[in-house]
């Protein structure tokens, strides 16, 4: 005889559950999709209002002042170099996806990973969801993110979030983890609340653990754009998106370097920020 | 009534600890405790603490030191038992009522300092009275005193990483003394420092306290600190006292092997004191005596010198046999230009430099107050015999002929 063992219906249910999850809730996460988008359009009008060179030379102060010299001088070429490409709009836009996902990342990040660090259950039910998070293909979010959010900006971002929010959450638990077992009884043998304690030892000593976090957030968030490009994000993905589809060749590789100078403007300020934090006086 | 009275604590780590508590009322061995897989911390623990006593507490590593002393501030939960701090059971605290003992009452001092690297070292002196809400101003005016109290004016705005590890416990004292807390926790607080930087700590613990009355409970492994610094000291091993009591008590009556153990490697020349060996001076001079009186007190005592005082006891020198015989043959008046400068001891001297004082002098040995009042005399004799006494055992023979040795012919004493 023989025996057919029937397939699992996994794919049937997950359209089932997201199905029902669209029709009773679409109406909400429309609403929020709605408002999402103008604030993305407004820091990206806003930043476009603003003559580029003025904008060059606040990020090449900002990179000097923080980071030093060298990386001020990167900035300033790099970005000459980015407008001179006439990428200059694209790289805003995307920059504005970056910052709109990496905020969105840190504040869903941060209290998650406070928690996990401070409450064992919670940390046993968050650290496999992350796993499943990270190793999920990126481009499977975006399936379900179109019914709720619709084509473009917001729903890439929320695709961006959950796909860049890990290691925030990640190694703000380590950090907090991390914070030697003297100095927190330290802070006990003072008559610290709890919330002292997190507010004047746990936190501060985690900081640069906590930004090298929020740096791999930037980055993942950045390698989410061109992605995100598919579903109508625009921005330099929809530059690198379009030359895969005309197979030009030149012009992909302008947008791709316009990605590599912004990761790496975004990466060595954001580095230096965590160093320079205060625990870092710790020799 | 004591500051601090413990009674009967008993300390159980692990998952079961009521099972651990029936264990060792049924006699159990700590060793077999563990095996069910909790620990015994500290058992059936009692002392007390006096108002303004420096309480060390000595043991070997894993004898409950550190458990002992995180009871004392609820660090550690115990298990059984009562812990009375001015009369109130802590044990019994809830969280605010902790919250407030910690904030006003006790404070810790740590062994590796335990300082926050990113807080410069006003900062870190400050942290208690940020948790308590004092308003920076004050809070920066209470740290910055506590620091110059600790020796540390010119280093405020420094960060601990860039201070040396006296330095750095330092600030952890400041940090403990700006609360002005009563009581003072200090866990193996000078263990990492090294031995010079150690000792230099341990007298000024000393000199602070004099002056601010603190009450410390101290822990060290180390015996030669713990006579140092210990007003009593608490013995323990395997989590339970095997001594209570003063440092002479100690070392003079040993409880048991265990203790005798410990002591006998100490060097009692260090840890007498003049005090122990001080007798009344029964005979003195005074300047405005003439040398037949003076001659007379010495012929009844059979003394070859006097020590002389003033009428409110003031310490002036040392007359000499020779010298009043002299004074007699020559007629003269009074013995007050006749006074030889006379080196003295403080009570609190330890008998090594007792001995070394003795060593290069030949007359009868005064010791007197700071203010230079003649307390008693010291002889060669008592010294002997004090460090022969308490000195069971081998190094005997070789302490007393060194200090006999080192000591020249009788002078002052009896003949
Ligand atoms: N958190 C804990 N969990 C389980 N057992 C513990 C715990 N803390 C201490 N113990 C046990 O309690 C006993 C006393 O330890 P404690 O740390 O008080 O010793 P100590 O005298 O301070 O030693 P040391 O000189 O090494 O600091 C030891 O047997 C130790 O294994
Ligand atoms: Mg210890």
């Amino acid at each position: 005889m023989n025996v057919v063992i029937p397939k699992f219906p996994l794919a049937h249910l997950i359209d089932v559950a997201l199905n029902w999850l669209t029709t009773h809730f679409a109406f909400l996460t429309k609403a929020l999709s709605h408002g999402v988008s103008l604030v993305i359009v407004g820091i990206t009008d806003a930043l476009l209002w603003l003559p580029p060179w003025l904008l060059i030379v606040a990020v090449s102060l900002a990179g000097w002042r923080v980071a030093g010299r060298r990386i001020g001088i990167f900035c300033a070429l790099g970005l000459l170099f980015i407008w001179d490409l006439r990428l200059w709009e694209a790289t805003v836009e995307t920059f504005t996806l970056v910052l709109i996902s990496t905020l969105l990342a840190v504040i869903i990040g941060l209290p998650l990973g406070i928690a996990a660090a401070l409450n064992g259950r919670i940390s046993k039910v968050v650290m496999p969801v992350l796993d499943f998070m990270q190793t999920m293909p990126a481009f499977v979010y975006l399936i379900p993110a179109i019914p709720f959010f619709g084509l473009g900006a917001v729903s890439a971002s929320v695709a961006t979030v959950i796909f860049a929010t890990p290691p925030t959450i990640r190694l703000t638990a380590l950090g907090i983890g991390q914070v030697p077992a003297d100095l927190t009884e330290a802070a006990d043998a003072f008559g610290s609340t709890r919330r002292q304690k997190l507010l004047k030892v746990q936190l501060p000593m985690a900081m640069p653990t906590i930004m090298a976090g929020i740096n791999q957030t930037i980055m993942l968030s950045l390698s989410m754009v061109v992605i995100a490009a598919m579903i109508g994000a625009g921005g330099l993905g929809g530059n690198v998106w379009q030359a895969i589809q005309r197979l030009e060749p030149g012009k992909g590789f302008e947008a791709g370097i316009a990605i590599v100078i912004l990761a790496m403007i975004l990466d060595r300020i954001t580095q230096h920020l965590g160093r320079n934090s205060p625990a870092t006086h710790a020799k | 009534m004591a500051k601090i009275q413990v009674e009967h604590l008993t300390k159980i780590f692990g998952p079961r600890p009521q099972q651990g508590l029936r264990m060792l009322d049924k006699g159990a061995s700590n060793h077999e405790i563990r095996e069910t897989g909790n620990a015994v911390g500290i058992a059936d623990v009692s002392f007390e603490v006096e108002e303004g006593e420096l309480l060390v507490v000595m043991g070997l590593s894993g004898s409950g030191k550190s458990t002992l002393i995180r009871c004392l501030n609820c660090l550690n939960a115990s298990t059984r038992g009562h812990i009375r701090i001015d009369g109130e059971d802590i044990t019994r605290y809830d969280r605010e009522q902790l919250l407030a003992l910690r904030r006003r009452k006790v404070s810790m001092v740590f062994q590796h300092f335990a300082l926050f690297p990113y807080r410069t070292v006003t900062e870190n002196a400050a942290y208690g009275l940020e948790i308590q809400g004092v308003e920076p101003a004050e809070r920066r005016a209470r740290a910055v005193e506590a620091l110059e109290l600790v020796g540390l004016k010119g280093w405020e705005d420094s960060f601990p990483g860039q201070l040396s590890g006296g330095m750095q416990q330092r600030v952890g004292l400041a940090r403990a003394l700006a609360v002005k807390s009563d009581i003072l926790l200090m866990d193996e607080a000078f263990s990492a420092l090294d031995p010079l930087i150690r000792r230099d700590m341990q007298h000024e613990l000393v000199s602070l306290q004099r002056r601010m009355k603190k009450t410390i409970v101290f822990i060290t492994h180390d015996l030669d600190e713990a006579l140092q610094l210990g007003d009593r000291i608490v013995l323990m091993k395997d989590g339970r006292v095997v001594q209570f009591g003063t440092p002479e008590e100690i070392l003079n009556n040993p409880a048991n092997a265990y203790v005798e153990r410990f002591v006998e490697n100490v060097d009692m020349s260090r840890v007498l004191t003049a005090r122990s060996v001080l007798h009344r001076a029964r005979v003195v001079a005074f300047p405005q005596d003439g040398p037949r009186t003076v001659l007379h007190k010495m012929n009844e005592e059979n003394y070859s010198s006097l020590l002389v005082v003033e009428r409110d006891y003031t310490l002036r020198g040392t007359i000499s046999l020779e010298a009043a015989v002299d004074a007699a043959r020559h007629g003269k008046k009074t013995i007050d230009d006749l006074i030889e400068e006379t080196p003295s001891i403080g009570p609190d001297d330890p008998l090594i430099s007792v001995i070394n004082t003795l060593a290069g002098w030949r007359y009868t040995l005064p010791v007197t107050d700071p203010e230079g009042k003649l307390l008693g005399i010291v002889t060669r004799t008592g010294v002997i015999s004090a460090l022969a006494e308490s000195h069971p055992g081998d190094s005997l023979a070789e302490l007393d002929e060194s200090a006999v040795d080192s000591i020249p012919a009788e002078g002052g004493e009896q003949v």
